[in-house]
């Protein structure tokens, strides 16, 4: 479970007032109509996919509604940071090495994780019936 | 390969059934083989098998960074349908529950294929219309669909609220007498037996951590292992397909999310049949042991942890109670989450990349199970022509660019 930081309600609240909605900083094509189809296809279809750091965009769906950034990483789903749209990300993938020599970078809502930890590998390996 | 029969175990029973064979060998990788699958899942194995049967090609590697079947094979709801509304989804896996139908003796390998049917529930005056397009559509395409009304519902699956009194009342449902549910884990291992029997390599505990390309083809690919060459390197990677084709310098239209299953303690048999609701977005099936097998959303976000949130368990046990009151005291006993890869369009992706000889077979996102022979049949006949079966063509990763796209979102009962 999540308790994500809203950059604009200024507190944290829980995973289901929230949605997410895909990949953040993608910038539509400024002249469309003089699109070929491949730009087009990708800036429509083709999305980052990473095993690691990811900025996302969320809504706020049962609060303000407004739309911000999230960074988190998609493999222990902790939360590294929150921003208001408009901003830029403070923590990205390049920079995670340094990120990890000094410590968790926090916005102002700090670092979030949620319940199973990666390194507890009995709960990855679970398999049924 | 021991050959699997009546009278074999009969003979084991004389030894106390000490002095069964291995199911397959462990073998050292080669320097170089005719065609490498990187994923030793469901796909992947079926892939290997009948590039060896069916186009003679047995100097196959299966590389696999876990074990056999670990992935998503051994964590979804072994359901098994085909009432897709497009036509070209329809004929993939209309020719997928073909071989479904003799895969057993195919194998010489039980694989438990049950058709016990499956219900797509509609809630709504627009499901309705929905169940009726898409099992129109169905039946021009050979598949038998046909819409039910409440009454043989409730003959079909007694256990089922069809009252009135429901939160959502079900109006009426597609019933496909010839979908069901098989054995996850033995589809998997049937596979990987037939194909080690025709001398394919199965790779276990061998990671790809790289590809060698120059001149824009494909030469093998780097493993933890030691480099392997090969001409021809087919991808079946699911979930990890995405860092996979980082890799080779590609881009997929894929997100991977978690989807989770759960299954409850065992009970005495009380479901007759699959049955799924988009509506109230739950999914919910017996396996032979009793357990019930019930199905969840994915979590909306990007994720590779194989486990899935608190909320979505909770939604989709709502759902089940909704459809099945009775079972609102029945404990849960396990729950899991698999990696699925979802395209924008909900349908899969097999095609060619703009690496020569390098092909992927991926994006099957929710549904992959169902499709586990026809997706391994279609994507070895692609491989061994070096052209795209003709049912695969349509499927082809260009249609993101051209338009071309296959959209079974909702409109196919997929409960996503």
């Amino acid at each position: 479970m999540f308790y994500i930081f809203c950059p604009y309600c200024d507190e944290r609240r829980e995973e289901e007032e929230f949605h997410p909605s895909g990949q953040a900083h993608i910038t539509r094509p400024a002249d469309p109509e003089n699109c070929s189809d491949e730009e087009w296809g990708d800036y429509l279809f083709f999305r980052d996919n990473p095993r690691g750091i990811h900025h996302e965009l969320w809504v706020h769906r049962l609060g303000c509604r407004k739309f911000f950034n999230i960074t988190r990483d998609t493999t222990t789903y902790e939360i590294l940071e929150t921003y208001p749209m408009g901003e830029r990300p403070t923590v990205t993938a390049e920079r995670a090495g340094v990120r990890q020599e000094q410590g968790v970078q926090t916005a102002d809502g700090g670092w979030q994780t949620v319940g199973a930890r990666p390194e507890n590998s009995k709960l990855n390996e679970e398999t049924p019936s | 390969m021991e050959r699997y029969s009546g009278f074999g175990l009969f003979k084991h029973a004389l030894s106390h059934h000490e002095n069964w064979q291995r199911h397959w060998r462990n073998p050292t990788p080669k320097k170089r083989y005719d065609v490498i699958i990187v994923g030793g899942g469901g796909h992947g194995l079926a892939t290997a098998w009948y590039l060896a049967k069916e186009f003679g090609i047995t100097n196959v590697a299966v590389i696999e960074k876990g074990w056999l079947g670990g992935g998503n094979t051994a964590r979804n709801t072994t359901i098994v349908r085909s009432n897709y509304l497009w036509d070209e989804a329809a004929q993939l896996y209309n020719h997928s529950l073909d071989l479904w139908k003799g895969l057993s003796q195919d194998l010489n390998y039980n694989v438990m294929f049950s058709q016990r049917g499956v219900l797509n529930l509609a809630h709504t005056l627009q499901d309705m219309r929905d169940v009726q397009r898409r099992v129109n559509a169905n039946r021009l395409n050979g598949i038998d669909s046909e819409v039910v009304t409440p009454e043989r519902i409730k003959e079909i699956e007694p256990a089922l609220d069809t009252s009135k009194r429901a939160r959502y009342p079900i109006m009426g449902a597609s019933w496909q007498q010839s979908a069901g549910v098989a054995r996850h884990d033995a589809v998997a291992w049937g596979f990987a037996r037939g194909a080690d029997s025709l001398g394919v390599d199965l790779l276990q505990n061998t990671e790809v951590t790289g590809f060698r390309i120059r001149d824009g083809k494909v030469l093998g690919v780097h493993t933890n292992r030691g480099d392997i060459e090969a001409n021809t390197v087919g991808c079946v990677a699911a979930g990890n397909s995405g860092v996979l084709a980082n890799m080779a310098g590609l881009k997929l239209p894929l997100e991977s999310h978690p989807l989770q299953a759960l299954v409850s303690e065992p009970l005495k048999p009380i479901l007759n049949t699959v049955t799924m609701s988009n509506h109230v977005h739950g999914y919910c099936s017996q396996s032979d042991k009793g357990d019930l097998v019930i199905g969840a959303g994915i979590d909306g976000y990007l994720g590779y942890g194989q486990r899935g949130s608190f909320p979505t368990v909770e939604h989709t046990l709502q759902a089940i109670v909704e459809m099945f009151p009775m079972f609102s005291r029945v404990r849960m006993n396990r729950q899991w989450g698999g990696i699925v890869d979802t395209c924008p369009d909900a349908c899969p992706i097999l095609s060619k990349t703009k690496v020569k000889g390098l092909y992927f077979n991926c994006g099957w996102g929710t549904g992959g199970f169902k499709a586990t022979p026809g997706s391994g049949h279609v994507f070895a006949a692609s491989l061994a022509k070096g052209e795209m079966h003709p049912i695969a063509a349509p499927f082809s990763i260009d249609r993101f660019n051209t338009g071309a796209l296959i959209d079974e979102h909702g409109a196919a009962g997929v409960a996503h």
